[in-house]
C-alpha cells in the first residue's frame, strides 16, 4: 500500500514526460513550417526585386555590369567544361552499359535511342548540370557575398549610389543561366557520344547511322523548349538561392558556413522540385 | 520629383533630425540613441564623441540615409529621406561621402585603382580603364600612388581608411561624413588626416576648390579639439550639443573632458 503513491506518481511522471516530448516535437515541427514560410516569402520577394532590377536598369551602367557578366560566364560557363565533360563521358558509359547491352539481348536495340533521349536529354543532363555548378559555383556564391555583407562591403556600395542588387546579383543570375544552359547541351552531346562509343566497344549491333536516327526520331521540338526552359530555371534557381542567402541579411562571419549548407539544401531541393514539374509537363505532353 | 518637394541643390542645411530615435541596421526598432535634434549647416565642421559602442557608427549611418531611424524627421541637403524616390536617393547619395570605420569596407576583389574607378564608372557608365586619369590624380593628392594597383588586403591596416576617403572623394561630394577615422592611426597619418580635412572644408583643389561640409566620429577628442567648430556627444544613449569650439575647454561636462585626456 505504502507504494502505490509512488507507482502513481511513476505513472503521472511517465504521462508527463510523453506529453512533453509530444509538445516538443509539435514545437519542432512549428518552427520548420514556419521557417520554411518565411525562407519561401523571403526567396519569392529576393527573386521579384532581382527580376525587376533586371527589367529596369539591364542597360543602365553596361559597360560596368555586362562584363561582369561574361566574366560570371567564364567561372561557371567555360571553367567548368573539363569537369562536366568527364562527367558526361561517364554518363553516357553508364547509362548504354546498363541498358544497351540488355537490350541487344532481347534483340531491343532500336530502342537504345529513346532511352537516351529520355535519361540524359530529358532528365540527367539538366540535372547534373545543375548540380555540378551548384557545387562548384553556388557555394563559392553564398561564401563570396555573405563575406561581403559580413564586412560591410555591401553598406559601401549602396553608399556610394550602387545598387548592390544590379552590381552583385544580377550579373550572377545572368551568368548562371547562360553557362547551365550551354553547359546541359555540351553535357548531352558527349554523353551521347561516349554512350555509342561504348555499345561499338561491346560489339552491340548498332550502326552509327541507326543510333542517330533513333536519336532524332524520338527528339522532338518540346524537348529543345522545354531542355531550354530547364537550364535557365535551374541557373536563375541556383544563383537566386545562393545570393539570396550571402545577402538577405547582416550575417556575421562565423554564420557564412551555415548559411552556405542552407543555399546548397535549398537550391538542391527547389531544382529537384522543378525537375518534378517538368515531369509532369513531359507526361502531359 | 514629387509635387511641391524641394529640390535636392541649394539646402542650406546639409542634415537635419528633428526628435530622431537611431536604430541599429539589423533592429530597426531598437533605440540606440534617443531624441537627436541636430542641424548641420553647409560648411560646418562637426566633431561627435562618444566611448566605443555608444552608437556613433550608427548616428553616421542614419545620417548618410543608409539606415532608417525608428522614429522622427530625417532630411538631408533639405529632403525628407523617407520622401525621396530611388532615383533621388542615388543622387542623395552622390553627393554625401561616407568613409566607414572597419578599415574603410573597401572591395576585397578589386584593386586601390578599381576600388576608386568602380564609383564613377558606374554612374558614367564607362570602362574602368577610361577614367584611369582622374584615379590616379585623386591617389596622387591623397599619397596613395604607389599602391594603385595592390589589393586591400595587401595594404597596411592604418592607409585603409586613407583609401576609403579617395574612394568617397572620387565623387566630389559636398557633405563628408567620416567615422572614427584616426582609430589605428599613427601619429605622422593623423596630422595628414587633419590638414587634409581642413583643406577640404576650406576648399581643396581634389574638390576643384569647392568647400567641403563634414562631420567626423571620434573616441578621443585630442587631434580634433582645435580643428572641428561643432562639437556634440553621445552619452548613455542620449545627444549632447556641446557648441562651438570656444566654449570646449569651459564645458562642465565630464565625458567630454574624459575624451579631451584620453590616453
Amino acid at each position: 500500500m505504502e507504494n502505490a503513491p509512488a507507482a502513481a506518481s511513476f505513472g503521472e511522471r511517465q504521462s508527463r514526460s510523453r506529453t512533453r516530448f509530444i509538445r516538443n516535437y509539435l514545437n519542432w515541427i512549428g518552427r520548420r513550417v514556419l521557417r520554411l514560410t518565411y525562407t519561401v516569402h523571403g526567396l519569392g520577394a529576393f527573386g521579384l526585386i532581382t527580376l525587376g532590377v533586371i527589367m529596369t536598369k539591364f542597360y543602365v551602367a553596361s559597360r560596368v555590369i555586362h562584363p561582369l557578366i561574361r566574366a560570371q560566364i567564364h567561372r561557371a560557363g567555360v571553367r567548368l567544361l573539363p569537369i562536366v565533360g568527364f562527367v558526361a563521358f561517364a554518363l553516357g558509359l553508364v547509362v548504354i552499359g546498363q541498358t544497351v547491352s540488355l537490350l541487344s539481348r532481347v534483340g531491343a536495340t532500336n530502342y537504345a535511342g529513346i532511352i537516351m533521349v529520355t535519361v540524359v536529354v530529358r532528365e540527367l543532363g539538366p540535372l547534373i548540370t545543375a548540380l555540378l555548378v551548384l557545387a562548384r559555383i553556388g557555394t563559392a556564391i553564398v561564401i563570396e557575398l555573405g563575406t561581403a555583407r559580413a564586412l560591410g562591403e555591401v553598406e559601401a556600395l549602396e553608399a556610394l549610389g550602387i545598387d548592390p542588387i544590379h552590381y552583385l546579383v544580377v550579373p550572377r543570375v545572368a551568368g548562371l543561366a547562360i553557362s547551365i544552359l550551354s553547359l546541359t547541351i555540351y553535357l548531352i552531346l558527349i554523353a551521347l557520344f561516349s554512350g555509342y562509343l561504348f555499345a561499338f566497344l561491346q560489339d552491340v549491333p548498332l550502326r552509327p547511322g541507326d543510333y542517330f536516327s533513333q536519336l532524332a526520331a524520338s527528339l522532338r521540338w518540346e524537348d529543345f523548349v522545354l531542355l531550354a526552359l530547364k537550364g535557365v530555371s535551374f541557373g536563375v534557381i541556383i544563383a537566386t538561392v545562393t545570393c539570396y542567402h550571402g545577402l538577405a541579411r547582416p550575417l556575421q562571419i562565423e554564420e557564412v558556413a551555415h548559411a552556405t549548407t542552407r543555399a546548397v539544401v535549398e537550391s538542391v531541393v527547389v531544382c529537384t522540385l522543378l525537375d518534378a514539374v517538368f515531369i509532369i509537363v513531359y507526361l502531359i505532353m | 520629383m514629387k509635387e511641391g518637394a524641394a529640390p535636392l541643390t541649394d539646402a542650406a542645411t546639409a542634415i537635419e533630425m528633428v526628435n530622431v530615435t537611431v536604430a541599429t541596421a539589423s533592429d530597426p526598432n531598437s533605440a540606440l540613441i534617443e531624441d537627436v535634434n541636430w542641424t548641420v549647416s553647409q560648411g560646418d565642421y562637426w566633431i561627435i564623441g562618444g566611448l566605443p559602442d555608444s552608437g556613433k557608427s550608427d548616428l553616421l549611418s542614419t545620417a548618410a540615409g543608409l539606415t532608417r531611424p525608428a522614429r522622427g524627421i530625417h532630411r538631408v541637403l533639405g529632403r525628407e529621406i523617407d520622401q525621396l524616390s530611388e532615383d533621388e536617393k542615388i543622387q542623395m547619395r552622390l553627393r554625401v561621402g561616407v568613409v566607414f570605420a572597419d578599415e574603410g569596407r573597401l572591395f576585397g576583389h578589386l584593386t586601390i585603382a578599381e576600388n576608386l574607378a568602380l564609383p564613377i564608372c558606374y554612374h558614367r557608365n564607362c570602362r574602368l580603364a577610361e577614367v584611369q586619369e582622374r584615379v590616379e590624380q585623386i591617389l596622387d593628392m591623397t599619397g596613395l600612388s604607389s599602391l594603385a594597383y595592390s589589393t586591400p588586403r595587401a595594404v597596411n591596416r592604418s592607409l585603409r581608411p586613407r583609401i576609403a576617403l579617395a574612394r568617397a572623394l572620387v565623387l566630389e561630394p559636398e557633405l563628408l561624413l567620416l567615422d572614427n577615422p584616426l582609430r589605428g592611426v599613427d601619429p605622422r597619418q593623423s596630422r595628414w588626416w587633419i590638414e587634409f580635412l581642413s583643406a577640404l572644408r576650406s576648399g581643396h583643389e581634389i574638390m576643384n576648390g569647392r568647400k567641403t561640409t563634414l562631420v567626423v566620429t571620434a573616441d578621443d577628442f585630442r587631434p580634433w579639439a582645435e580643428q572641428g567648430e561643432q562639437f556634440a556627444l553621445i552619452k548613455d544613449k542620449h545627444w549632447m550639443l556641446l557648441g562651438e569650439r570656444s566654449g570646449l575647454r569651459t564645458h562642465a561636462e565630464p565625458l567630454l573632458h574624459e575624451l579631451l585626456s584620453a590616453g
